[in-house]
C-alpha cells in the first residue's frame, strides 16, 4: 500500500540525474546581520533526485543558508535560483515559487489547531486553490506516504515528536515540491524517535526526490547522501561524495569536525 | 430597617420604572454592540500596525494607543461632547458617546490583540509562509484563530468592560440605562430604579465575569 | 496656517491657560491624593483575601468569590449614585470625596484579589511542597515562598488594572468632588472656552502616561523572560 503511493510519487516527480539544470543554484550568496558577516561567497548547485547533506560546526550558517533558499531569510546578496527563476528578481513572486521549496523545520512547526490532515490541507486549500474534498484526499495520500494515513484526525499535541515531524514532512510535499529543504528536522526528537524521520526521507530519496538537508546525523549523512557538504565560519569549506568528506577530506578543517564527530 | 428597604428595594416603584429601564437597556445594548464590534476591529488593526517592523507605522500607532489609555474614557467624552462644538463640530450626543468610547476602546482591544500576535512563536509564521501562503492568508488562518485562543480571557474581560463603560453614556444625556434609571431616582427621591438597573448590570455581566475566572484558570494551569 | 491658529484658540488659549492653571493644579492634587488613597487601599485588600482564599475556609471562598465577581461586574458610576445618593436616606451620609474613594477601593480590591489569587494559583506546587517539607509552616511558606513570586507575575495585570481604576476618579465629576475634570468642566462653563477641557486631558496624560509606560514595560519583561 504504503509501496504503491511512493512509486506514484516518483513518476510525477522529476527523476533522472541526467539533467543537467540544477532545480537549486546559489550564486555568490551573502547574508550579514548588521556588521557581522553570516555566510560570504556561497556556490552550491542541486541536481534533481540528488540529495545533498550540510554539515557543521554550530553557527557555521548552514541554516541561514538553508532559510536563504526560500528567503524566510532575506539574502544581502548573490542569487539563488530555484527551478530556473531567479528568487531575488522583483517580479518573481515568491509565494508562487514557495510552491515549490518544501520545508521542514527543526521544531515541527505544526499548527496546534489544526488536525495532521488539516495542517497538510491547509495550503491545498488556500494555495493551490483544490476545493475541501480534493486537498483532503491529496494530503491523506501525503500522510499515508510518511506512514500516517491513520493518524490523519490526530491534533499535533497527540503526536509523539517523531510523528509530528512526519507531518511536518507530508505538508512539505503535499505541495509537489521540486525540493524540499530539511533544517535539522531530527535534532528536536528523542533518540528513539530519530529513526522513524530518517526513515520517511530514505524512501523519499528513493523516490527521487530533491533534498537539501542540514544535518547533524553523520551516519545518516554518510550512508544515504549523494554529496556532503562542509561549511564553517559562513564559508563551504569542502564538498563532494560522502566517502571523500568522512574518510579522505582533502581539507584540514573538515578532517578536523569529522574526526571529532567519530 | 424599614426604611432600608424602602429607600433601595422598593418593590412597587422598581417595578413602575422597569418598562423604562428596559428602554434604556436597549439603548446601552445597541452602543455596546457598536463599540465591541467596531472597537475590536479597530483595535485589530491597531494591534498589527503595533506589531509592524515599519517604524512610521508602529510608532503612531504605540503613541496613539498609550494616549487614549492614558486619558479616562470621561475626560474624552466631554471633550468630545462639550469641548468640539467650540470648534463647530456638533455631534449628537450618540455620535459622541460612540467616538469618545471607540478611541479609548480600541487602544484597549489593541493591547490585548497585541499579546495574542506577541504570543505565537515565529515559526508558525515561517512554516505557513514556507507553503507559500501569503501574509494575509498566514495572519488569517495561522495566526489569529490561535492569538484569539490565547488571549480569549482578555477579550472577555475588556468585553465586561465596554458594557459598564456605557455607563458614562448618561454623562452626555443619552437615554440609556443609567441615565432613565438616574432620571426615575431625581423624580422620585428614592434609590431603588438605581439598584434595578444595578441588578440588570448584574444579571448582565455576572456571568461573564464568572467565565473570565474559569478561563484564566484554565490557562495559568 | 489660519486654521491650525484657529485651533489653538479654541483649545490652547493661552489667556485661559494663565487664568485657570491654579485651578486644574488645585483638580490635579485632589485626584493624585484619591488615587494615591485607592491604590493603596484597594490593592492591600485585594491582597489579603486572596491570601485569606488560601485557607481554604469553603463558605469564607464562596464568599470572597462573590464579593470579587460583584464588584467587577457593576458599573462604579452605578454605585457612585447608589451611596452618594441613596445612602443619606437611610441615615448614612459620606462626603462625595468618600464615596468615590470607597467605591473605586472596593473595584480595584475585586480586582486585584483575582489577579493575585491567580498569581498565587500559578506558583508551582513543587514551591509548597518543597517548603512545607523542610518544616515551615503553611503562613510562612504563603509570605516568604509564594507570594514574591506571584506578585512578580501579577506586577503587569496589576499596574494596568490600577491604571484604568484610578483614572475613574474622573467620575467624581458627576457628584460634585473637586478633582481635575470636575475643575475643567466648571472652568469650561465660566470661560466659555474648550481650553480648560485640553489643559485637563492633557493632566490626566502626564499624570497616567508614565504609569501606562511602566506597565508595558513590565509587561515586555515578563513576555522576555518566559521566551
Amino acid at each position: 500500500m504504503m509501496h504503491e503511493s511512493m512509486s506514484s510519487l516518483s513518476a510525477a516527480s522529476t527523476v533522472g540525474t541526467s539533467n543537467p539544470f540544477p532545480i537549486l543554484e546559489l550564486i555568490g550568496l551573502r547574508k550579514v546581520f548588521g556588521q557581522q558577516v553570516v555566510l560570504e561567497s556561497i556556490d552550491l548547485k542541486v541536481r534533481p533526485g540528488e540529495l545533498v547533506c550540510v554539515i557543521g560546526p554550530s553557527g557555521s550558517g548552514k541554516s541561514t543558508m538553508l532559510r536563504c533558499c526560500n528567503r524566510l531569510e532575506e539574502p544581502s546578496g548573490g542569487q539563488v535560483i530555484v527551478d530556473g527563476t531567479d528568487l531575488m528578481d522583483r517580479r518573481t513572486s515568491i509565494d508562487r515559487m514557495r510552491q515549490k521549496i518544501g520545508m521542514v523545520f527543526q521544531q515541527f512547526n505544526l499548527y496546534p489547531h489544526y488536525s495532521a490532515l488539516g495542517n497538510v490541507a491547509l495550503a491545498l486549500r488556500l494555495v493551490k486553490k483544490m476545493s475541501r474534498a480534493q486537498a483532503e484526499l491529496t494530503a491523506l495520500d501525503a500522510l499515508n506516504r510518511v506512514g500516517l494515513g491513520e493518524r490523519a484526525g490526530h491534533y499535533p499535541h497527540q503526536l509523539s515528536g517523531g510523528q509530528q515531524q512526519r507531518v511536518g514532512i507530508a505538508r512539505a510535499i503535499a505541495l509537489g515540491p521540486k525540493i524540499v529543504l530539511f533544517d535539522e528536522p531530527t535534532s528536536a526528537l528523542d533518540p528513539e524517535l530519530v529513526g522513524s524521520v530518517l526513515e520517511v526521507m530514505r524512501k523519499l530519496r528513493q523516490i527521487g526526490m530533491t533534498m537539501l538537508v542540514v544535518t547533524h546525523e553523520m551516519a545518516f549523512a554518510r550512508a544515504v547522501a549523494d554529496r556532503v557538504v562542509f561549511m564553517a565560519d559562513g564559508h563551504i569549506v569542502e564538498q563532494g561524495p560522502p566517502e571523500q568528506i568522512f574518510q579522505s577530506p582533502i581539507q584540514e578543517r573538515t578532517r578536523a569536525f569529522v574526526e571529532q564527530r567519530h | 430597617m424599614d426604611n432600608f428597604v424602602d429607600q433601595f428595594f422598593n418593590l412597587d416603584l422598581m417595578w413602575q420604572s422597569l418598562p423604562l429601564l428596559m428602554k434604556g437597556l436597549g439603548v446601552t445594548l445597541q452602543i455596546c454592540v457598536v463599540v465591541i464590534v467596531l472597537g475590536g476591529l479597530g483595535g485589530l488593526l491597531l494591534a498589527v500596525a503595533s506589531d509592524s517592523r515599519r517604524l512610521w507605522l508602529r510608532w503612531p500607532t504605540i503613541v496613539y494607543v498609550d494616549f487614549f489609555r492614558a486619558v479616562p474614557p470621561l475626560v474624552l467624552l466631554i471633550f468630545v461632547y462639550s469641548g468640539m462644538p467650540f470648534a463647530g463640530v456638533n455631534l449628537s450626543p450618540y455620535a459622541a458617546v460612540i467616538l469618545a468610547f471607540l478611541l479609548n476602546n480600541s487602544a484597549y482591544y489593541s493591547e490585548v490583540y497585541r499579546a495574542g500576535l506577541q504570543s505565537i512563536p515565529p515559526g508558525q509564521i515561517e512554516a505557513s509562509r514556507s507553503t507559500g501562503m501569503s501574509r494575509l492568508q498566514t495572519m488569517t488562518w495561522v495566526v489569529m484563530p490561535q492569538a484569539v485562543r490565547n488571549v480569549l480571557p482578555d477579550l472577555l474581560s475588556n468585553t465586561v468592560e465596554v458594557v459598564k463603560l456605557t455607563s458614562l453614556a448618561s454623562v452626555a444625556s443619552l437615554g440609556d440605562l443609567l441615565y432613565r434609571a438616574d432620571m426615575t431616582r431625581s423624580m422620585s427621591y428614592n434609590s431603588s430604579p438605581i439598584v434595578l438597573a444595578a441588578l440588570i448590570y448584574l444579571i448582565l455581566l455576572w456571568p461573564l465575569v464568572r467565565m473570565v475566572s474559569r478561563f484564566e484558570r484554565k490557562q495559568s494551569q | 496656517m489660519g486654521g491650525v491658529q484657529q485651533f489653538s484658540q479654541v483649545f490652547l488659549d493661552p489667556a485661559i491657560i494663565n487664568q485657570y492653571w491654579p485651578a486644574i493644579a488645585g483638580g490635579l492634587r485632589v485626584t493624585l491624593g484619591l488615587a494615591a488613597a485607592i491604590v493603596v487601599v484597594g490593592i492591600s485588600a485585594g491582597l489579603l483575601l486572596a491570601c485569606l482564599r488560601c485557607a481554604g475556609i469553603r463558605s469564607l471562598n464562596a464568599l470572597i468569590i462573590a464579593f470579587a465577581d460583584i464588584w467587577r461586574a457593576l458599573p462604579p458610576l452605578v454605585v457612585i449614585l447608589i451611596f452618594y445618593f441613596g445612602l443619606p436616606g437611610i441615615g448614612i451620609t459620606f462626603s462625595a470625596w468618600m464615596v468615590l474613594f470607597l467605591t473605586l477601593s472596593l473595584v480595584l480590591a475585586a480586582f486585584s484579589e483575582e489577579i493575585f489569587w491567580a498569581g498565587i494559583r500559578a506558583v508551582d506546587r513543587g514551591q509548597w511542597e518543597a517548603a512545607s517539607a523542610s518544616g515551615m509552616r503553611a503562613i510562612t511558606v504563603l509570605i516568604w515562598i509564594v507570594l514574591p513570586q506571584a506578585m512578580r507575575m501579577s506586577m503587569p495585570s496589576l499596574t494596568n488594572r490600577a491604571i484604568a481604576i484610578t483614572k475613574m476618579t474622573a467620575l467624581g465629576t458627576v457628584i460634585g468632588v473637586p478633582e481635575i475634570l470636575y475643575q475643567a468642566s466648571s472652568a469650561q462653563s465660566f470661560s466659555g472656552s474648550a481650553t480648560p477641557l485640553t489643559m485637563g486631558a492633557l493632566a490626566y496624560v502626564a499624570l497616567f502616561l508614565p504609569f501606562v509606560i511602566l506597565g508595558r514595560w513590565l509587561e515586555s519583561r515578563m513576555n522576555w523572560r518566559r521566551h
